[in-house]
Protein backbone atom coordinates (compact mmCIF):
# COMPACT_ATOMS: atom_id res chain seq x y z
CA UNK A 1 0.00 0.00 0.00
CA UNK A 2 1.29 3.50 -0.64
CA UNK A 3 1.36 5.90 2.64
CA UNK A 4 -2.06 7.41 2.04
CA UNK A 5 -3.63 3.80 2.02
CA UNK A 6 -1.61 2.93 4.95
CA UNK A 7 -3.41 5.49 7.05
CA UNK A 8 -6.97 5.51 5.34
CA UNK A 9 -6.74 1.41 6.04
CA UNK A 10 -5.56 2.72 9.42
CA UNK A 11 -8.56 4.86 10.33
CA UNK A 12 -11.23 2.25 8.36
CA UNK A 13 -9.89 -0.57 10.90
CA UNK A 14 -8.88 -2.58 7.51
CA UNK A 15 -5.82 -4.42 7.40
CA UNK A 16 -5.65 -3.47 4.03
CA UNK A 17 -7.56 -1.47 1.45
CA UNK A 18 -7.42 -1.20 -2.74
CA UNK A 19 -7.81 1.20 -5.29
CA UNK A 20 -11.40 2.37 -5.77
CA UNK A 21 -12.54 0.36 -2.38
CA UNK A 22 -14.99 2.67 -0.49
CA UNK A 23 -14.79 3.28 3.12
CA UNK A 24 -15.84 5.19 6.45
CA UNK A 25 -12.73 6.60 8.05
CA UNK A 26 -12.59 7.85 11.50
CA UNK A 27 -11.96 11.62 11.47
CA UNK A 28 -9.07 13.46 13.50
CA UNK A 29 -10.26 16.99 12.75
CA UNK A 30 -12.90 18.70 11.00
CA UNK A 31 -12.29 22.01 9.52
CA UNK A 32 -14.36 25.16 8.01
CA UNK A 33 -14.36 28.37 7.60
CA UNK A 34 -16.73 31.33 7.61
CA UNK A 35 -17.61 30.55 4.44
CA UNK A 36 -18.04 26.75 4.28
CA UNK A 37 -19.27 26.30 8.01
CA UNK A 38 -22.68 27.97 7.36
CA UNK A 39 -23.84 26.19 4.93
CA UNK A 40 -22.18 22.90 6.98
CA UNK A 41 -24.31 24.47 10.17
CA UNK A 42 -27.41 24.03 8.25
CA UNK A 43 -27.26 20.56 6.72
CA UNK A 44 -25.68 19.80 10.84
CA UNK A 45 -29.24 20.90 12.10
CA UNK A 46 -31.34 19.03 9.59
CA UNK A 47 -30.18 15.68 11.72
CA UNK A 48 -32.28 16.05 14.49
CA UNK A 49 -30.72 15.38 18.25
CA UNK A 50 -27.20 16.08 16.47
CA UNK A 51 -24.70 16.33 18.36
CA UNK A 52 -20.73 17.28 18.02
CA UNK A 53 -18.58 13.83 18.13
CA UNK A 54 -15.65 15.69 19.65
CA UNK A 55 -15.41 19.17 20.38
CA UNK A 56 -11.90 19.14 20.51
CA UNK A 57 -11.88 18.08 17.02
CA UNK A 58 -13.68 20.76 14.94
CA UNK A 59 -11.49 24.25 14.33
CA UNK A 60 -13.93 26.79 13.33
CA UNK A 61 -11.65 30.05 11.46
CA UNK A 62 -12.80 33.18 10.78
CA UNK A 63 -10.61 33.97 7.74
CA UNK A 64 -11.98 34.34 4.22
CA UNK A 65 -14.25 37.48 4.68
CA UNK A 66 -12.91 38.33 7.96
CA UNK A 67 -12.34 41.01 9.55
CA UNK A 68 -15.74 41.00 8.40
CA UNK A 69 -15.98 42.70 5.42
CA UNK A 70 -19.70 43.76 5.16
CA UNK A 71 -23.04 43.22 7.36
CA UNK A 72 -23.49 39.70 5.54
CA UNK A 73 -19.95 38.38 6.04
CA UNK A 74 -20.24 39.57 9.86
CA UNK A 75 -24.12 37.56 10.09
CA UNK A 76 -22.05 34.61 8.72
CA UNK A 77 -18.98 34.90 10.98
CA UNK A 78 -22.20 35.49 14.09
CA UNK A 79 -23.62 31.96 13.14
CA UNK A 80 -20.37 30.22 13.23
CA UNK A 81 -19.51 31.95 16.47
CA UNK A 82 -23.37 30.87 18.19
CA UNK A 83 -22.79 27.61 16.79
CA UNK A 84 -19.07 27.19 18.76
CA UNK A 85 -20.85 28.20 21.65
CA UNK A 86 -23.78 26.75 21.58
CA UNK A 87 -21.51 23.35 20.87
CA UNK A 88 -18.70 23.90 23.43
CA UNK A 89 -16.12 24.00 20.56
CA UNK A 90 -12.88 25.34 21.73
CA UNK A 91 -11.87 25.75 18.26
CA UNK A 92 -13.68 29.03 16.92
CA UNK A 93 -10.76 31.42 15.90
CA UNK A 94 -11.57 34.86 15.37
CA UNK A 95 -10.40 38.44 15.67
CA UNK A 96 -6.86 38.74 17.54
CA UNK A 97 -6.77 34.96 17.87
CA UNK A 98 -7.06 33.96 14.37
CA UNK A 99 -4.87 33.40 11.26
CA UNK A 100 -5.10 32.07 7.60
CA UNK A 101 -6.40 28.28 8.57
CA UNK A 102 -4.11 26.23 7.20
CA UNK A 103 -1.21 28.21 8.09
CA UNK A 104 -3.39 28.23 11.64
CA UNK A 105 -3.37 24.82 12.24
CA UNK A 106 -0.04 23.31 12.16
CA UNK A 107 1.22 26.10 13.91
CA UNK A 108 -0.92 25.55 16.93
CA UNK A 109 -0.41 21.80 17.06
CA UNK A 110 -3.95 20.68 15.73
CA UNK A 111 -2.68 18.32 13.29
CA UNK A 112 0.24 15.59 13.18
CA UNK A 113 1.69 12.82 11.76
CA UNK A 114 -0.97 10.00 10.86
CA UNK A 115 -4.51 12.03 10.92
CA UNK A 116 -6.71 12.20 8.96
CA UNK A 117 -8.22 15.53 8.57
CA UNK A 118 -11.59 16.77 6.59
CA UNK A 119 -12.01 20.29 5.98
CA UNK A 120 -14.59 22.35 4.28
CA UNK A 121 -11.76 23.87 2.01
CA UNK A 122 -9.99 22.71 -0.90
CA UNK A 123 -6.75 23.29 0.42
CA UNK A 124 -6.85 21.19 3.21
CA UNK A 125 -4.38 19.10 1.77
CA UNK A 126 -1.99 21.34 2.80
CA UNK A 127 -1.38 19.13 5.77
CA UNK A 128 -0.03 16.51 3.64
CA UNK A 129 3.43 18.78 4.44
CA UNK A 130 3.28 16.73 7.89
CA UNK A 131 2.65 12.94 6.90
CA UNK A 132 -0.98 13.59 7.44
CA UNK A 133 -3.92 12.48 5.30
CA UNK A 134 -5.88 15.73 4.88
CA UNK A 135 -8.15 16.73 1.72
CA UNK A 136 -11.22 18.78 1.37
CA UNK A 137 -14.67 18.50 0.62
CA UNK A 138 -17.85 19.50 1.24
CA UNK A 139 -20.47 21.55 3.83
CA UNK A 140 -22.33 18.13 3.78
CA UNK A 141 -19.41 16.31 4.31
CA UNK A 142 -18.06 18.75 7.01
CA UNK A 143 -21.75 18.54 8.98
CA UNK A 144 -22.09 14.44 8.60
CA UNK A 145 -18.03 15.00 9.61
CA UNK A 146 -18.92 16.37 12.99
CA UNK A 147 -21.83 14.54 13.82
CA UNK A 148 -20.42 11.10 13.41
CA UNK A 149 -16.62 11.45 12.91
CA UNK A 150 -16.95 9.55 9.82
CA UNK A 151 -16.25 10.63 6.16
CA UNK A 152 -16.44 8.36 2.85
CA UNK A 153 -13.73 7.92 0.77
CA UNK A 154 -12.91 6.00 -2.43
CA UNK A 155 -9.41 4.82 -2.03
CA UNK A 156 -6.97 6.74 -4.18
CA UNK A 157 -4.26 5.81 -6.56
CA UNK A 158 -0.96 7.59 -6.47
CA UNK A 159 1.16 9.72 -8.26
CA UNK A 160 4.96 9.06 -6.53
CA UNK A 161 6.95 11.71 -7.27
CA UNK A 162 10.66 11.10 -6.60
CA UNK A 163 12.53 14.26 -5.66
CA UNK A 164 16.48 14.24 -5.96
CA UNK A 165 18.85 17.47 -5.84
CA UNK A 166 18.40 21.06 -3.46
CA UNK A 167 16.50 23.98 -4.32
CA UNK A 168 19.14 27.19 -5.44
CA UNK A 169 18.41 30.47 -3.75
CA UNK A 170 15.54 32.63 -4.98
CA UNK A 171 14.18 29.24 -5.50
CA UNK A 172 10.95 27.26 -2.92
CA UNK A 173 8.43 25.12 -2.81
CA UNK A 174 6.12 27.82 -4.80
CA UNK A 175 8.62 26.89 -7.63
CA UNK A 176 8.63 23.43 -7.43
CA UNK A 177 4.46 22.59 -7.36
CA UNK A 178 3.66 25.35 -10.06
CA UNK A 179 6.47 23.28 -11.80
CA UNK A 180 4.75 20.20 -11.11
CA UNK A 181 1.51 20.93 -12.13
CA UNK A 182 2.91 22.64 -15.47
CA UNK A 183 3.86 18.78 -16.06
CA UNK A 184 0.84 17.19 -15.22
CA UNK A 185 -2.31 19.27 -15.70
CA UNK A 186 -4.86 21.15 -13.67
CA UNK A 187 -6.38 17.32 -14.18
CA UNK A 188 -2.99 15.41 -13.65
CA UNK A 189 -3.39 13.57 -10.38
CA UNK A 190 -7.49 13.44 -10.29
CA UNK A 191 -8.98 11.24 -7.93
CA UNK A 192 -5.18 10.51 -6.92
CA UNK A 193 -2.68 11.23 -4.48
CA UNK A 194 0.40 12.82 -4.96
CA UNK A 195 3.30 10.98 -2.44
CA UNK A 196 6.60 12.85 -2.76
CA UNK A 197 9.99 11.02 -2.05
CA UNK A 198 13.17 10.51 -2.59
CA UNK A 199 16.48 12.51 -1.08
CA UNK A 200 15.38 15.57 -2.20
CA UNK A 201 13.01 15.37 0.57
CA UNK A 202 15.33 16.25 3.58
CA UNK A 203 16.27 19.72 1.68
CA UNK A 204 12.78 20.29 1.82
CA UNK A 205 11.82 22.76 4.91
CA UNK A 206 8.34 22.30 6.23
CA UNK A 207 7.14 25.59 4.91
CA UNK A 208 8.04 24.50 1.51
CA UNK A 209 6.25 21.21 2.16
CA UNK A 210 3.24 22.66 3.23
CA UNK A 211 3.55 25.29 0.12
CA UNK A 212 3.69 22.13 -1.94
CA UNK A 213 1.10 19.78 -0.60
CA UNK A 214 -1.65 23.42 -0.39
CA UNK A 215 -1.65 23.23 -4.37
CA UNK A 216 -2.55 19.60 -4.46
CA UNK A 217 -5.47 20.23 -5.04
CA UNK A 218 -4.66 22.68 -8.15
CA UNK A 219 -3.47 19.60 -10.04
CA UNK A 220 -6.55 17.72 -9.03
CA UNK A 221 -5.54 15.41 -6.15
CA UNK A 222 -7.22 14.45 -3.60
CA UNK A 223 -4.15 15.18 -1.61
CA UNK A 224 -0.40 15.59 -0.98
CA UNK A 225 1.44 14.04 1.39
CA UNK A 226 5.36 13.58 1.90
CA UNK A 227 6.80 11.16 4.45
CA UNK A 228 7.57 12.06 8.13
CA UNK A 229 11.19 12.86 8.82
CA UNK A 230 13.32 14.36 11.47
CA UNK A 231 12.18 17.80 10.47
CA UNK A 232 8.62 17.03 10.53
CA UNK A 233 9.25 15.73 13.74
CA UNK A 234 11.40 18.49 14.95
CA UNK A 235 8.43 20.80 13.77
CA UNK A 236 5.42 18.99 15.22
CA UNK A 237 7.57 18.96 18.81
CA UNK A 238 8.12 22.31 18.25
CA UNK A 239 3.99 23.20 17.90
CA UNK A 240 3.49 20.85 20.91
CA UNK A 241 1.41 18.56 18.37
CA UNK A 242 -0.16 15.17 20.20
CA UNK A 243 2.60 12.38 19.56
CA UNK A 244 2.69 11.37 16.02
CA UNK A 245 1.87 8.09 14.22
CA UNK A 246 4.71 7.17 11.46
CA UNK A 247 3.07 5.79 8.34
CA UNK A 248 5.41 4.28 5.58
CA UNK A 249 4.29 3.39 1.82
CA UNK A 250 5.17 -0.48 1.44
CA UNK A 251 8.50 -1.33 -0.89
CA UNK A 252 5.94 -3.22 -2.97
CA UNK A 253 3.62 0.13 -3.24
CA UNK A 254 2.34 0.47 -6.43
CA UNK A 255 1.71 3.77 -8.42
CA UNK A 256 -0.16 4.88 -11.20
CA UNK A 257 2.55 7.05 -12.59
CA UNK A 258 5.90 7.93 -10.99
CA UNK A 259 7.40 11.75 -11.93
CA UNK A 260 11.08 12.47 -11.03
CA UNK A 261 12.04 16.41 -10.16
CA UNK A 262 15.53 17.25 -9.73
CA UNK A 263 15.41 20.20 -7.53
CA UNK A 264 18.41 21.68 -8.45
CA UNK A 265 17.13 22.31 -11.73
CA UNK A 266 13.88 24.30 -10.51
CA UNK A 267 13.59 28.17 -11.66
CA UNK A 268 11.95 30.79 -10.64
CA UNK A 269 8.55 29.73 -12.07
CA UNK A 270 5.05 31.74 -12.88
CA UNK A 271 1.78 30.61 -13.42
CA UNK A 272 -0.05 32.69 -16.44
CA UNK A 273 -3.69 33.32 -16.25
CA UNK A 274 -6.34 31.00 -16.17
CA UNK A 275 -5.12 28.17 -15.21
CA UNK A 276 -2.12 27.24 -12.26
CA UNK A 277 -0.69 24.59 -14.68
CA UNK A 278 0.56 27.67 -17.20
CA UNK A 279 3.62 27.85 -15.79
CA UNK A 280 6.18 29.08 -17.47
CA UNK A 281 10.06 30.07 -16.46
CA UNK A 282 11.68 33.27 -17.29
CA UNK A 283 13.31 31.87 -20.51
CA UNK A 284 9.66 32.35 -21.83
CA UNK A 285 8.11 35.12 -19.72
CA UNK A 286 8.56 38.56 -21.65
CA UNK A 287 7.49 42.01 -20.58
CA UNK A 288 4.75 41.61 -18.73
CA UNK A 289 3.61 44.92 -16.54
CA UNK A 290 1.84 44.13 -13.17
CA UNK A 291 -0.40 46.56 -11.17
CA UNK A 292 -0.49 44.58 -7.69
CA UNK A 293 1.61 42.27 -6.06
CA UNK A 294 0.07 39.83 -2.87
CA UNK A 295 2.47 38.11 -0.84
CA UNK A 296 0.88 35.80 1.49
CA UNK A 297 -2.18 33.25 1.76
CA UNK A 298 -2.38 29.74 2.86
CA UNK A 299 0.30 28.88 0.35
CA UNK A 300 2.63 31.40 0.86
CA UNK A 301 2.42 33.82 4.14
CA UNK A 302 4.52 31.53 6.66
CA UNK A 303 7.24 33.44 7.98
CA UNK A 304 9.81 31.68 5.60
CA UNK A 305 8.01 33.52 3.15
CA UNK A 306 7.93 36.95 4.36
CA UNK A 307 11.95 36.64 5.30
CA UNK A 308 12.35 35.98 2.00
CA UNK A 309 10.23 38.52 0.54
CA UNK A 310 11.78 40.74 3.11
CA UNK A 311 15.49 39.93 1.80
CA UNK A 312 14.21 41.16 -1.57
CA UNK A 313 12.51 44.37 -0.54
CA UNK A 314 15.38 45.70 1.89
CA UNK A 315 16.91 49.05 0.63
CA UNK A 316 14.72 48.92 -2.31
CA UNK A 317 11.42 50.20 -3.22
CA UNK A 318 8.08 49.00 -4.89
CA UNK A 319 7.72 50.47 -8.70
CA UNK A 320 5.23 53.26 -8.87
CA UNK A 321 2.12 52.15 -8.97
CA UNK A 322 2.37 48.64 -7.72
CA UNK A 323 -0.28 48.40 -5.58
CA UNK A 324 1.83 45.52 -2.88
CA UNK A 325 0.08 44.01 -0.04
CA UNK A 326 1.63 41.93 2.29
CA UNK A 327 -0.82 39.51 4.80
CA UNK A 328 1.42 37.73 7.34
CA UNK A 329 -0.98 34.35 6.95
CA UNK A 330 -1.72 34.30 11.42
CA UNK A 331 -0.96 36.75 14.32
CA UNK A 332 1.95 34.25 15.56
CA UNK A 333 3.60 35.24 11.83
CA UNK A 334 2.58 38.82 12.29
CA UNK A 335 4.50 39.34 15.88
CA UNK A 336 7.50 37.35 14.33
CA UNK A 337 7.59 39.82 11.55
CA UNK A 338 7.44 42.67 13.90
CA UNK A 339 10.34 41.24 15.90
CA UNK A 340 12.30 40.58 13.07
CA UNK A 341 12.04 44.12 11.55
CA UNK A 342 10.61 42.63 8.41
CA UNK A 343 7.51 45.29 8.72
CA UNK A 344 9.39 47.92 8.59
CA UNK A 345 11.31 46.92 5.86
CA UNK A 346 8.14 46.61 3.89
CA UNK A 347 6.75 49.86 5.03
CA UNK A 348 10.04 51.35 4.08
CA UNK A 349 9.85 49.51 0.75
CA UNK A 350 6.49 50.78 -0.11
CA UNK A 351 4.31 48.06 1.06
CA UNK A 352 1.13 47.86 2.66
CA UNK A 353 0.74 45.11 5.51
CA UNK A 354 -2.83 43.77 6.33
CA UNK A 355 -3.61 41.58 9.11
CA UNK A 356 -4.46 37.68 8.37
CA UNK A 357 -7.11 37.13 5.66
CA UNK A 358 -7.64 35.24 2.64
CA UNK A 359 -9.06 38.09 1.80
CA UNK A 360 -7.67 39.01 -1.84
CA UNK A 361 -6.37 35.43 -2.83
CA UNK A 362 -10.76 34.81 -3.69
CA UNK A 363 -11.29 37.80 -4.53
CA UNK A 364 -13.25 38.64 -1.18
CA UNK A 365 -11.18 42.46 0.08
CA UNK A 366 -8.12 43.92 0.15
CA UNK A 367 -6.86 43.96 -3.11
CA UNK A 368 -9.51 43.54 -5.36
CA UNK A 369 -9.05 44.03 -9.44
CA UNK A 370 -10.10 46.36 -11.93
CA UNK A 371 -10.70 45.26 -15.35
CA UNK A 372 -7.77 45.02 -17.21
CA UNK A 373 -5.22 44.64 -13.86
CA UNK A 374 -2.67 42.28 -13.74
CA UNK A 375 -1.40 41.19 -10.54
CA UNK A 376 1.70 38.77 -9.29
CA UNK A 377 0.07 36.97 -6.29
CA UNK A 378 1.65 34.37 -4.41
CA UNK A 379 -1.64 32.63 -3.99
CA UNK A 380 -3.36 29.73 -5.30
CA UNK A 381 -5.39 30.03 -8.14
CA UNK A 382 -5.91 32.28 -10.97
CA UNK A 383 -8.55 31.37 -12.47
CA UNK A 384 -11.32 33.78 -14.58
CA UNK A 385 -12.21 36.49 -11.85
CA UNK A 386 -10.46 35.07 -9.28
CA UNK A 387 -9.29 38.09 -7.84
CA UNK A 388 -11.69 40.51 -8.73
CA UNK A 389 -13.03 41.97 -12.38
CA UNK A 390 -13.76 39.10 -14.90
CA UNK A 391 -10.96 41.07 -17.33
CA UNK A 392 -8.24 40.99 -14.17
CA UNK A 393 -5.15 38.89 -14.73
CA UNK A 394 -3.45 36.78 -11.94
CA UNK A 395 0.21 35.38 -12.07
CA UNK A 396 1.04 32.55 -9.50
CA UNK A 397 4.09 33.39 -8.19
CA UNK A 398 6.76 32.71 -5.05
CA UNK A 399 7.40 35.33 -2.46
CA UNK A 400 10.60 36.16 -4.16
CA UNK A 401 9.70 36.35 -7.51
CA UNK A 402 5.87 38.51 -6.41
CA UNK A 403 8.78 40.73 -4.67
CA UNK A 404 10.84 41.05 -7.12
CA UNK A 405 8.19 42.00 -9.58
CA UNK A 406 6.90 44.31 -7.76
CA UNK A 407 10.50 46.34 -7.72
CA UNK A 408 10.21 45.90 -11.62
CA UNK A 409 6.89 47.03 -12.03
CA UNK A 410 6.63 43.84 -14.35
CA UNK A 411 7.49 40.15 -13.92
CA UNK A 412 10.68 39.78 -12.82
CA UNK A 413 13.27 36.53 -12.16
CA UNK A 414 14.54 37.79 -8.50
CA UNK A 415 17.99 36.32 -9.46
CA UNK A 416 18.57 39.10 -11.59
CA UNK A 417 17.71 41.80 -8.97
CA UNK A 418 21.17 43.27 -8.46
CA UNK A 419 21.02 44.30 -12.30
CA UNK A 420 18.19 46.04 -12.18
CA UNK A 421 19.72 49.70 -12.64
CA UNK A 422 19.00 52.19 -10.05
CA UNK A 423 16.72 54.01 -11.91
CA UNK A 424 14.78 51.69 -12.89
CA UNK A 425 14.45 50.36 -9.19
CA UNK A 426 12.86 54.08 -8.29
CA UNK A 427 10.78 54.43 -11.97
CA UNK B 1 -35.08 14.82 -19.86
CA UNK B 2 -34.05 18.27 -21.91
CA UNK B 3 -32.24 20.52 -23.70
CA UNK B 4 -28.26 20.47 -23.43
CA UNK B 5 -26.21 23.75 -22.60
CA UNK B 6 -22.75 22.30 -23.20
CA UNK B 7 -19.10 24.04 -21.80
CA UNK B 8 -15.72 23.12 -21.95
CA UNK B 9 -12.66 21.86 -20.20
CA UNK B 10 -11.86 23.12 -16.34
CA UNK B 11 -15.19 24.79 -15.99
CA UNK B 12 -13.70 25.93 -12.61
CA UNK B 13 -15.94 27.10 -8.72
CA UNK B 14 -15.00 30.40 -9.11
CA UNK B 15 -16.94 31.07 -12.31
CA UNK B 16 -19.93 28.71 -11.74
CA UNK B 17 -20.48 30.59 -7.92
CA UNK B 18 -18.13 33.79 -7.83
CA UNK B 19 -16.86 34.37 -4.28
CA UNK B 20 -18.03 37.84 -3.99
CA UNK B 21 -21.24 36.24 -3.55
CA UNK B 22 -20.45 33.79 -0.80
CA UNK B 23 -21.40 35.73 2.23
CA UNK B 24 -25.22 34.51 2.31
CA UNK B 25 -26.14 31.13 2.48
CA UNK B 26 -29.96 32.12 0.70
CA UNK B 27 -30.13 29.66 -1.90
CA UNK B 28 -31.65 32.00 -4.39
CA UNK B 29 -29.88 34.77 -3.89
CA UNK B 30 -26.94 32.80 -4.56
CA UNK B 31 -28.51 31.16 -7.30
CA UNK B 32 -29.31 34.00 -9.04
CA UNK B 33 -25.52 34.59 -10.00
CA UNK B 34 -25.17 30.98 -10.85
CA UNK B 35 -22.04 30.33 -13.98
CA UNK B 36 -22.44 34.32 -13.76
CA UNK B 37 -18.50 34.47 -14.82
CA UNK B 38 -18.58 32.56 -17.63
CA UNK B 39 -21.75 32.62 -19.22
CA UNK B 40 -23.96 35.87 -18.10
CA UNK B 41 -27.01 34.84 -20.18
CA UNK B 42 -27.46 30.90 -18.32
CA UNK B 43 -30.78 31.84 -16.88
CA UNK B 44 -31.82 32.99 -19.75
CA UNK B 45 -30.98 30.13 -22.13
CA UNK B 46 -32.19 27.22 -19.62
CA UNK B 47 -35.68 26.09 -18.56
CA UNK B 48 -35.81 23.82 -16.05
CA UNK B 49 -34.57 20.17 -16.43
CA UNK B 50 -31.92 21.08 -18.89
CA UNK B 51 -28.74 19.24 -18.77
CA UNK B 52 -25.03 20.37 -18.40
CA UNK B 53 -22.88 18.79 -20.67
CA UNK B 54 -19.19 19.51 -20.15
CA UNK B 55 -15.30 18.88 -20.51
CA UNK B 56 -12.79 17.24 -18.51
CA UNK B 57 -12.43 18.27 -15.09
CA UNK B 58 -15.57 20.07 -14.58
CA UNK B 59 -15.85 21.95 -10.83
CA UNK B 60 -12.25 22.33 -10.46
CA UNK B 61 -10.72 24.90 -7.40
CA UNK B 62 -12.61 25.55 -4.71
CA UNK B 63 -14.35 22.84 -2.38
CA UNK B 64 -17.89 25.40 -2.25
CA UNK B 65 -20.65 23.19 -2.10
CA UNK B 66 -22.77 26.68 -3.42
CA UNK B 67 -21.17 25.38 -6.66
CA UNK B 68 -23.45 22.17 -7.25
CA UNK B 69 -26.27 24.23 -4.80
CA UNK B 70 -26.82 26.82 -7.38
CA UNK B 71 -26.67 24.51 -10.28
CA UNK B 72 -28.86 22.50 -8.79
CA UNK B 73 -31.34 25.25 -7.85
CA UNK B 74 -31.43 26.93 -10.99
CA UNK B 75 -33.33 23.69 -12.36
CA UNK B 76 -30.51 21.79 -14.01
CA UNK B 77 -31.39 18.19 -13.73
CA UNK B 78 -27.92 16.35 -14.75
CA UNK B 79 -24.34 16.97 -15.55
CA UNK B 80 -22.52 14.97 -17.90
CA UNK B 81 -18.72 15.60 -17.99
CA UNK B 82 -15.74 13.89 -19.22
CA UNK B 83 -14.09 14.30 -15.72
CA UNK B 84 -15.47 15.68 -12.40
CA UNK B 85 -13.17 17.52 -10.40
CA UNK B 86 -12.94 15.30 -7.09
CA UNK B 87 -14.90 17.53 -4.43
CA UNK B 88 -17.19 18.47 -6.81
CA UNK B 89 -17.98 15.12 -7.60
CA UNK B 90 -18.54 14.26 -4.21
CA UNK B 91 -20.79 17.29 -3.04
CA UNK B 92 -23.20 16.77 -6.31
CA UNK B 93 -24.00 12.96 -4.75
CA UNK B 94 -24.26 14.18 -1.13
CA UNK B 95 -26.34 16.66 -1.86
CA UNK B 96 -28.40 14.67 -4.78
CA UNK B 97 -27.57 16.46 -8.07
CA UNK B 98 -27.52 14.15 -10.87
CA UNK B 99 -24.10 13.41 -12.10
CA UNK B 100 -22.60 11.40 -15.23
CA UNK B 101 -19.24 11.07 -16.28
CA UNK B 102 -18.93 9.81 -19.95
CA UNK B 103 -16.13 10.86 -21.78
CA UNK B 104 -17.86 9.83 -25.43
CA UNK B 105 -21.35 11.13 -24.94
CA UNK B 106 -19.29 14.70 -23.43
CA UNK B 107 -17.23 14.76 -26.84
CA UNK B 108 -20.32 14.02 -28.98
CA UNK B 109 -23.06 15.90 -27.36
CA UNK B 110 -23.90 19.02 -29.05
CA UNK B 111 -25.19 22.43 -27.61
CA UNK B 112 -29.18 22.29 -28.48
CA UNK B 113 -29.36 18.56 -28.29
CA UNK B 114 -32.38 17.12 -26.90
CA UNK B 115 -31.47 13.58 -23.94
CA UNK B 116 -33.33 11.29 -22.66
CA UNK B 117 -31.77 9.32 -19.43
CA UNK B 118 -32.80 6.29 -18.07
CA UNK B 119 -30.19 6.47 -14.70
CA UNK B 120 -31.88 3.06 -13.61
CA UNK B 121 -30.74 1.17 -16.64
CA UNK B 122 -27.58 3.66 -17.58
CA UNK B 123 -28.24 5.27 -20.80
CA UNK B 124 -27.94 8.23 -21.99
CA UNK B 125 -30.03 8.58 -25.33
CA UNK B 126 -29.21 11.31 -28.23
CA UNK B 127 -32.51 12.46 -29.43
CA UNK B 128 -31.36 14.77 -31.91
CA UNK B 129 -28.13 12.50 -33.16
CA UNK B 130 -30.65 9.84 -34.16
CA UNK B 131 -30.99 8.22 -30.91
CA UNK B 132 -27.24 7.59 -30.52
CA UNK B 133 -26.81 5.94 -26.80
CA UNK B 134 -24.40 5.82 -24.40
CA UNK B 135 -24.10 3.12 -21.64
CA UNK B 136 -23.62 4.56 -18.22
CA UNK B 137 -21.12 2.53 -15.56
CA UNK B 138 -23.82 2.44 -12.57
CA UNK B 139 -22.44 3.71 -9.60
CA UNK B 140 -20.90 1.90 -6.70
CA UNK B 141 -23.79 0.24 -3.77
CA UNK B 142 -22.77 2.63 -1.14
CA UNK B 143 -23.11 6.04 -3.25
CA UNK B 144 -26.37 4.65 -5.00
CA UNK B 145 -27.33 4.06 -0.82
CA UNK B 146 -26.60 7.71 -0.53
CA UNK B 147 -28.48 8.86 -3.59
CA UNK B 148 -31.19 6.85 -2.96
CA UNK B 149 -31.25 7.91 0.73
CA UNK B 150 -31.63 11.95 -0.17
CA UNK B 151 -27.76 12.70 0.41
CA UNK B 152 -25.48 12.10 2.99
CA UNK B 153 -27.53 13.76 5.78
CA UNK B 154 -30.59 11.81 5.25
CA UNK B 155 -28.46 8.85 5.21
CA UNK B 156 -27.01 9.93 8.29
CA UNK B 157 -29.70 11.58 10.08
CA UNK B 158 -31.48 7.80 9.48
CA UNK B 159 -28.41 5.92 11.59
CA UNK B 160 -27.64 4.25 8.37
CA UNK B 161 -24.20 5.55 7.34
CA UNK B 162 -21.80 2.41 8.14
Amino acid sequence: MTLTQKILAAHAGKETVAVGELILANLDRVLANDITAPVAIEEFNRIADAKIFDPDKISLVMDHFAPNKDIKAAEQCKTCRDFAGEHSIPGFYDGGDMGVEHALLPEKGLVTAGDVVIGADSHTCTYGALGAFSTGVGSTDMAVGMATGKAWFKVPAAIKVELTGSLQPYISGKDVVLHLIGLIGVDGALYQSIEFTGEGVASLSISDRLCICNMAIEAGGKNGIFPVDEITLEYLKSTGAKEPKIYTADEDAVYARVIKINLSEIEPTVAFPHLPENAKTFKEIGEVKIDQAVIGSCTNGRLEDLVAAAEIFKGRRVAKGVRTIIIPATQKIYLEALKLGLLEIFINAGALVSAPTCGPCLGGHMGILAAGERAVATTNRNFVGRMGHVKSEVYLASPTVAAASAIAGKLFDPRLLPQLTAGAVEN
Amino acid sequence: MNKVIKYGDNVDTDVIIPARYLNTTNKQELTSHAMEDIDPDFHKKITAGDIIVAGKNFGCGSSREHAPIVIKESGIALIIAESFARIFYRNSINIGLAIIESPEAAKEINEGDELSVDFENGLITNKSQNGKEYKVAPFPEFLQGIINGGGLVAVAASGELH
